[in-house]
This record gives structure tokens, C-alpha cells and sequence, in this order.
């Protein structure tokens, strides 16, 4: 177990390396650079600029320098909120935009779990129907149109929740961000769920535990359930990474200070370092997620040994 | 139970349990008018999409004034812009799905069918650019390299020609072990002659299904992009650019966020049911 | 009063391409601690007859006729009542083992809950209970090996998990479904004895679903030959190996392959395949691939006749005879 984690821990070392160097030169080899915008800069002031940043170093040294500080867990001065680093404002962004996210996981793992299960038992009845039906428009609804026409209606003309903003986090302002980032998961969650379930209750063990008699809760609850949870939490891996870049989008429409918003930001002003930071630090998040979940399916399934 | 005595074909009962399917029908038929809309509709209005009408800012919708959905902050017929960023949205989903798939079909129908250390290179490749994220490429993509319409093919084909690989090589995979290729092989075909007789044809179920999940994928991926400024640009559209804009305006002009979203949401309703339907039809372990 | 009456069964599935006939007005009967072998190809009705019994059958399907249980009908029996039924006085074991066992549960869990839900008995000594049952199908080191999960056994030893689960609460009569289909021939020889031990010292009747006849023979008191969901041939045993009268049963066993036999015979079939079962034929659904068919066999579908004491065949051949 413990050589497995240190295995698959070690094995994320190329994945997120090519990320880096992949943004890194990616960003550096397009034309322009942070300062320019700031078009009355005089050049010797721009220059020092440069030097400061070491802008003005070959390609090659910068992105040593930057490997050489990130093993420092230094992610650099950001550019553009020139008294910050990329570390300060990534610590001050993740816990906003992991509680979103977290929240928006959860409900949508609670509310899709029990329509999926709900619909698998009801197979081909109107129930059914209407679920998935429900599910498909959950679908093909994305999230930047659900937004406005959940503003419009809630906040514009109810008047029931604010439009915007986050102050700490309240209730109120949470409840649009979060069903905007929850639904599309509801609905793949319900359809993969419904699948598995029906799957499940197809197969022989399930038979078996009919044949022995036993009253039908005990057959979905005991039998059933813990298989058919499995291609769902394979699921939770994507669906974490989808929620990531859906909070890119929610959190710049509803005014949230979380990392997304950073992000956008941060790459319209070719903020390097910040748009490094973030992208790097998602993507070992994501790493980290896809570990702890191949954790999880093990756990639940008797027959998966680690290698 | 059911032992036919005849073979029949699998894509004639496909199409049949398809089309008993109603819902993936009245979504192929919606599908059908917004793709005549889209192609014609535009020359059915006296405006033209880059025009400005002076005396008709952010008007609401109108049969007397010929802005059937209205016009935009800056006097432009909506009804046009909604079907000229039909074009490009439905342009960019097509092609681009045809990109992924061309690349991903290569890729995993020849890491499949070789198999051994190749494979094994092949699709830790793509392991490796599975774990990116993506979307975040994309959108460093469009900020630094200028917003065109090819770089968000190549983008968007980029990203889906990875699901596409898994799906095909799979599918070889279990191909391969099929009896009837054993057959074949057993009777003296050539490699190249399995691969076009008896493993393309049986890839194209699946490829077929993808086809129609991919293509909302990918308009939805280019609306997104649009969305936050950075896809088509002005006054070209498209329904992610023209959602943003009726985002901005939505407290005093409703309608030039609604008709946006309404088609490019239909449009990507249509789509997944169609594939669904598919997906169903050519599954025969649904059979009842 | 018999065991189990079946009369008249017909169970029919709706299907995307119209209606399957599995089971054709099928009659039989079962004694106390008898055991019945019922034999035939796939798609010949056998498993779906068991299931019928079961009150298992698919959601699809569309049962009449009459299953009587030490007098009880079951088919108009509520779920409930169903549940108080199967899995006590009637159990079932199926083909694989490897795909019946639940492989999210432990051995344990799955055999104690028989015996909680239907006996009441609290965990303890319930596991007590499963545990003996196990070492009564000779699974070594049970009390330790109750707590594995299925796939940490082998297929032979996970039939016999099947077999100890089915027997917990000493049922009055065991369904086995082609219980050896899916193993090894040295292991289906262990289980095959097994059977008839464990059915020696409890004393139930046996319904053994099977293609085999090998099986068939090393089992059974009764032999009932089926074909496209109607009953050919039924005698006991002895009577059915020695001197069949179907024209079907002496296919059958004719294709046994024999060590008696001369070397370098080559194997015996029956020519033609099982019809489908779209539609119902209007005479005998063997006589296209009939060696002896007559003309009037295409037309009407003959009537199980009594031919002698506990031996009765339906075909014409034989009305002809009388």
C-alpha cells in the first residue's frame, strides 16, 4: 500500500513536468509581454522592469531560475498584483474556491446518486423518463447560460439572492455559484448511476439474493448499491477536473475571489507567474484527486489489489 | 432465447429500434430545423449581421420593426446574429470533431491492433496529456496566440482526439480477440485487409455514437472560449459570444440572452439525445 | 399430496421483435426427496421453468398456468409471501459460481443473512450455523475461510459455497440450474456425488436443469426430455436410458459420446438447429429436423401420451403404434 502511494506519488513527477514546461514556454514564445499595457512606460523604466523580473535573461535561464525556486516552493512575484506573490495569492484563492468547489461536489454527488438509483428502480417507467429527460437538459445547459438565466431570474426579478460577490463566503451568496457548478454534474452522476444500477441489477449475484428470499431493500441496499457505486467514483476524478475549469467561468460571472478568477485574469494580463502558479497548482491537485480516488475504488472493491 | 435464423444486419435493426426511439427522432427533426434555419434563415431577413439599424437600439423583439429577436446595444438584428453564430458554432463542432477523430482513430486503432510495447508507449502518451488541463492550455492558447478561428479547430481537436484514441483502441482490443478475426487471420488475410474488412466496419458503431456526443463537446468548448472573450471575434459571432453580450444587457434587454441561449442549448440538447439514441440502438444487450 | 405440481406452464416474453415462446403448456410433478432431471438444449425452456418456480422471471415475461408447492400456488403469490418461500423451502443454485456470488460481500455475510432473514437467528449464531454448513460441503479450514470474499476461492469450492448457502435452512426442494456446467470434469464429478450425498442425509427433492446427460444419469430417479418449451419424453431414469421412444431422446443419446464404443466412431448429431421461438409452430417443433417424421406431424403437435407406468412421450409415431 505504502509502496504503491510512494509509486504512483513518484510517477506524477513526468505528468507534471511536462505541464510546466509546456505552459512555461508556451506562454514565453507568444509575442508581447506583462508590462505591455502600461504603454507610457519610459523605456529605462521598463528596462528595470525587465531586470527585475528577470524578463531580460535568455529563455533557458528564466525557466531554470523559475524549476530552481519552485523546488523552494516559490512561485514567484505575480506581475500584475505587483505587492503579492503567486504564493499569497493562491493561499488567499484555493479556500474560496475549494469551498465552492467541495460544496458543489458533494450536492451534486447527494442529489445524483438518489435520482440515478431512483431511476434505475423505475426502469422505463414515467419517473424514469422524466429524470433522465431532466438529466439531459442538466446537460446541455452550460453552466456560462445557466448562470445569467439563474441571475435573471433569482436575483433580478425575485429579488431572493444576491446577483454577485461572495462576501466570506455566505450562504446566500453561494446557493447560485453552486447549483450552477452542481447541476451538470447531477445529471452525468444520475445517467452514469442509473446505468450501473440497471447493469448491476441485471447480473447474477443479484439473482442469487432474490432466490434466497431476501426483501428487495435488502437486495438494492446490500447487493446492489456498492457495485454500482464503483464507475461512480471513477467518475469523481473528471468530475473534480470539470468542476475546476466550471468554477473558471462561475466565478468570473458571479464576481467570486477564488483561483479561477485569478486564472482568467492572470492571463489576460500575461501575469506569468501567476497563471504558472495556478495552472501548476491545479494540476497536481487534479493528480493528488485522481490518487486519493484510485485509493477509494480499491477500498470498495474486495477484488483490486495494489501493485 | 431469441435465435434469429436469418443473420440480419446490425445497422438495419439500428436504425429500426432508432427510429421506435421517439425522442432521438423529435430531437433529429428540431436538429434538421435548426441546421435549414441556420443555412437559409439569415437571407430570410432584410438585415444583414453587421448592420446597424440607428433607430432600433436594444429593441425588444418586433414583427412590425422586421427584428424578429430583437437587436443587440449597438442596434444590430439578433435574429441574424443568432443564425450567423449558429454558422460558426456548428462549423467549429463539426470540424473539429473530425479532427479528433481522424487523429484518434489512427492513433488507437494502431496502438490497439500492434499491441505489446508500442501500445504501451502510445497510450502512456496519452495518459500523460489526459492528466493536463486542458481547458486552462486552451484558453493560454487563445490569450497568447490571437484569437482565430483555426487555432480553436486545432485546440479543440487536441483536447478530443485523446477520448477518441482509448475508445478506438479498446474496441480493437476486444476486436481483436473475437473469434471472427481469429477466423480470418486462421484463413490467410493479410493484416491490412482484417484492419479494413472486419475492424473498421465494427469500429463505427462506437465511432458513430462518439461523432454525435463529441460534436455538442465541442461547441460547447468554442461557446465557452467565446464566452470569455477569447473565441470568434468582431463582428463575427457565435452563440458563446452572443450569450456573453446578452449576459451584460439581460436586466434591460432579456431577449439577447434568451434566443442565444435557447438555440445553442436546443442544439446541444438535440445532439446527446441522438447520441443516446444511438447509443441504445446499437447496443444489443438493451434488447427486450 | 406431491411435492410440486406443475400444470399447463407457458411463460411467453415480450420482446422488441415480438413475442418469445419459452415454455409451452408444460405438466410435470415432483415426489418428496425425488429427484428429476430435466434435460434439454439451450432455448429448450429448461432454466426459464426453474426460474417460473423461482417467481424469478424477467420483467418481460408473461407466466400462466398453475406451480403448486406442497399445495400453495405460487404464481399468484404476492412478493412478500414469495420471499417467505424461496431461499427456505425453496432454494436454487445456478451455473456460475463466480458471477452468483455477490463479490462485494464475504462469504459470511452472505450466507448469514439467509438465516437472519428467514430463521431469525441473531448473527452469532447464525455464522456458527453457516460454518457447519460448510464443513457439511466439505470446505476445509471453513471457520477461517467464512470471512474471505468469492474470488479468494476457487470454482469448484465456490460451488460448494453455493450449494451450503442454498441448503441453510434445509430446504424441501433443491433447484440446481446446470450446477456444473461451468467447472472442470474432475470437480463437476466431486459435486455431482456431493449432491447426492448432501441429498441422502436431508432428504430434499432435487430439480436438476441440465444439457448433460452424464449428469442426468449420475443423479436422477426421473428424466423429462424438453424441446422448444414442450415435454418429449419422461420416464425415470433407468427406462429412459435403456429404452427411449421419442425419436429426440434416442438423438440425444445417441450423440452421448461412448468409451464402449468402437474406436475412431465419429460422434453422432442431430442435423438441423432448434427453431426460434418467435411464433409458435403448428405442429411438432421437432419434426423438421425428425428422421421419422410423418406428414401429419407438421400439422398437428401431438399430445403427451402414457405409454407405460410413469413413462409418457409425446409423439405420433407412438399414437400410431397404439
Amino acid at each position: 500500500m505504502l509502496r504503491y502511494s510512494l509509486k504512483r506519488l513518484l510517477g506524477a513527477i513526468p505528468t507534471l513536468l511536462v505541464l510546466l514546461t509546456l505552459a512555461f514556454f508556451m506562454m514565453r514564445l507568444a509575442p508581447g509581454g506583462p508590462f505591455d499595457g502600461e504603454k507610457s512606460l519610459p523605456p529605462e523604466i521598463q528596462a528595470n522592469l525587465d531586470r527585475k523580473y528577470h524578463l531580460d535573461e535568455p529563455l533557458w535561464r528564466q525557466y531554470g531560475r523559475y524549476l530552481w525556486d519552485l523546488l523552494h516552493g516559490d512561485f514567484g512575484p505575480s506581475f500584475q498584483y505587483r505587492d503579492y506573490s503567486v504564493n499569497e495569492l493562491i493561499a488567499s484563492g484555493f479556500p474560496v474556491s475549494l469551498r465552492l468547489g467541495s460544496i458543489s461536489i458533494l450536492l451534486a454527488l447527494l442529489v445524483g446518486l438518489a435520482l440515478g438509483t431512483l431511476a434505475a428502480l423505475r426502469q422505463n417507467r414515467p419517473a424514469d423518463h422524466r429524470i433522465m429527460a431532466l438529466a439531459m437538459t442538466g446537460i446541455s445547459i452550460p453552466n456560462f447560460v445557466l448562470a445569467p438565466l439563474l441571475i435573471l431570474l433569482f436575483a433580478v426579478h425575485l429579488g431572493w439572492l444576491p446577483a454577485g460577490g461572495w462576501e466570506g463566503g455566505r450562504g446566500r451568496n453561494l446557493v447560485l455559484p453552486v447549483v450552477t457548478l452542481a447541476l451538470p454534474q447531477i445529471a452525468y452522476i444520475a445517467r452514469l448511476m442509473r446505468g450501473s444500477m440497471i447493469e448491476v441489477l441485471r447480473g447474477d449475484a443479484i439473482r442469487t439474493a432474490r432466490a434466497k428470499g431476501l426483501p428487495e431493500r435488502t437486495v438494492i441496499l446490500r447487493h446492489a448499491l456498492k457495485p454500482a457505486l464503483l464507475p461512480v467514483v471513477s467518475f469523481l476524478g473528471p468530475a473534480t477536473a470539470a468542476v475546476i475549469t466550471g468554477s473558471v467561468v462561475v466565478e468570473q460571472i458571479f464576481g467570486i475571489p477564488g483561483l479561477g478568477r485569478h486564472f482568467v485574469q492572470g492571463a489576460l494580463n500575461r501575469d506569468y507567474t501567476l497563471v504558472m502558479g495556478v495552472v501548476l497548482f491545479y494540476g497536481a491537485l487534479v493528480v493528488l484527486l485522481n490518487f486519493i480516488v484510485d485509493l477509494l475504488y480499491a477500498a470498495l472493491d474486495p477484488r483490486v489489489r495494489y501493485r | 432465447m431469441t435465435t434469429p435464423t436469418e443473420g440480419r444486419s446490425l445497422w438495419r435493426d439500428a436504425l429500426e429500434r432508432l427510429r421506435r426511439n421517439r425522442a432521438a427522432v423529435a430531437a433529429a427533426l428540431l436538429l434538421l430545423l435548426i441546421g435549414l434555419l441556420v443555412a437559409f434563415g439569415p437571407s430570410l431577413s432584410p438585415w444583414e449581421f453587421d448592420q446597424i439599424d440607428w433607430d432600433h437600439i436594444s429593441a425588444p423583439p418586433s414583427l412590425a420593426t422586421g427584428h424578429w429577436f430583437g437587436t443587440d446595444g449597438v442596434g444590430r438584428d439578433l435574429f441574424v446574429r443568432t443564425l450567423q453564430g449558429g454558422r460558426i458554432s456548428l462549423l467549429v463542432g463539426l470540424a473539429a470533431t473530425l479532427v479528433s477523430l481522424i487523429i484518434g482513430i489512427a492513433w488507437g486503432a494502431t496502438a490497439g491492433y500492434l499491441g505489446g510495447r508500442i501500445d504501451g508507449l502510445m497510450m502512456r502518451i496519452v495518459d500523460i496529456l489526459y492528466a493536463m488541463p486542458f481547458m486552462f492550455f486552451v484558453i493560454l492558447l487563445m490569450v497568447f496566440f490571437g484569437r482565430n478561428i483555426l487555432l480553436i479547430f486545432v485546440a479543440i481537436g487536441a483536447i478530443n482526439w485523446l477520448d477518441m484514441a482509448r475508445i478506438v483502441r479498446g474496441q480493437t482490443l476486444v476486436l481483436k480477440q473475437k473469434p471472427f478475426i481469429e477466423a480470418a487471420v486462421a484463413s490467410g488475410s493479410t493484416t491490412p485487409r482484417i484492419v479494413a474488412r472486419h475492424v473498421v466496419p465494427n469500429l463505427l458503431g462506437v465511432v458513430a455514437v462518439y461523432v454525435t456526443l463529441t460534436i455538442p463537446q465541442v461547441i460547447l468548448v468554442e461557446s465557452f472560449l467565446s464566452f470569455l472573450g477569447l473565441g470568434v471575434q468582431e463582428p463575427a459571432t457565435s452563440w458563446g459570444a452572443l450569450v456573453n453580450e446578452g449576459a451584460q444587457e439581460m436586466e434591460s434587454a432579456p431577449w439577447s440572452l434568451l434566443f442565444p441561449a435557447a438555440f445553442l442549448a436546443a442544439t446541444l440538447f438535440c445532439f446527446n439525445f441522438i447520441g443516446d439514441g444511438l447509443r441504445d440502438a446499437l447496443d444489443p444487450r438493451d434488447r427486450r | 399430496m406431491k411435492l410440486l405440481e406443475v400444470e399447463k406452464l407457458r411463460v411467453r416474453f415480450e420482446t422488441a421483435d415480438g413475442p418469445v415462446h419459452a415454455v409451452n403448456g408444460l405438466s410435470f410433478s415432483l415426489e418428496k426427496g425425488e429427484t428429476l432431471g430435466i434435460v434439454g438444449e439451450s432455448g429448450s425452456g429448461k432454466s426459464q421453468t426453474a426460474l417460473a418456480i423461482m417467481g424469478l422471471l424477467a420483467d418481460n415475461a408473461r407466466l400462466r398456468g398453475s406451480i403448486r408447492f406442497r399445495g400453495q400456488e405460487l404464481t399468484r403469490l404476492k412478493r412478500n409471501a414469495m420471499n417467505r418461500i424461496r431461499g427456505d423451502r425453496i432454494a436454487m443454485i445456478f451455473q456460475d459460481p463466480q458471477s452468483s456470488l455477490n463479490a462485494h460481500l464475504t462469504i459470511e455475510r452472505q450466507m448469514t443473512e439467509v438465516l437472519e432473514h428467514h430463521r431469525g437467528m441473531p448473527r452469532r449464531a447464525a455464522r456458527k450455523r453457516a460454518v457447519e454448513m460448510l464443513e457439511a460441503v466439505q470446505i476445509p479450514d471453513a471457520a477461517r475461510r467464512i470471512r474471505r470474499y468469492p474470488h479468494e476461492f476457487s470454482g469448484g469450492m465456490r460451488q460448494r459455497v453455493m450449494i451450503a448457502m442454498a441448503l441453510l435452512c434445509r430446504p424441501d426442494l433443491l433447484i440446481a440450474d446446470e450446477p456444473t456446467t461451468a467447472l472442470d470434469v474432475t470437480v463437476q464429478a466431486q459435486i455431482l456425488r456431493l449432491l447426492r450425498d448432501l441429498q441422502r442425509e436431508f432428504g430434499m427433492a432435487i430439480l436438476l436443469i441440465t444439457h448433460d446427460l452424464g449428469v442426468v444419469a449420475a443423479l436422477s430417479d426421473r428424466v423429462q426430455v424438453m424441446y422448444a418449451g414442450r415435454l418429449c419424453e419422461s420416464a425415470p431414469a433407468d427406462v429412459l436410458f435403456q429404452r427411449p421412444l421419442h425419436p429426440y431422446s434416442r438423438g440425444l443419446l445417441a450423440s452421448m459420446p461412448r468409451l464402449d464404443g468402437p474406436p475412431g466412431e465419429p460422434l453422432r448429431t442431430i442435423p438441423g438447429t432448434p427453431p426460434t421461438l418467435f411464433g409458435q409452430p403448428s405442429g411438432c417443433p421437432f419434426a423438421p429436423r425428425c428422421p421419422e417424421r410423418l406428414p401429419r406431424c407438421e400439422e398437428t403437435p401431438p399430445a403427451p401420451l402414457e405409454k407405460d407406468e410413469g413413462h409418457r412421450v409425446a409423439c405420433h409415431l407412438l399414437e400410431e403404434e397404439q
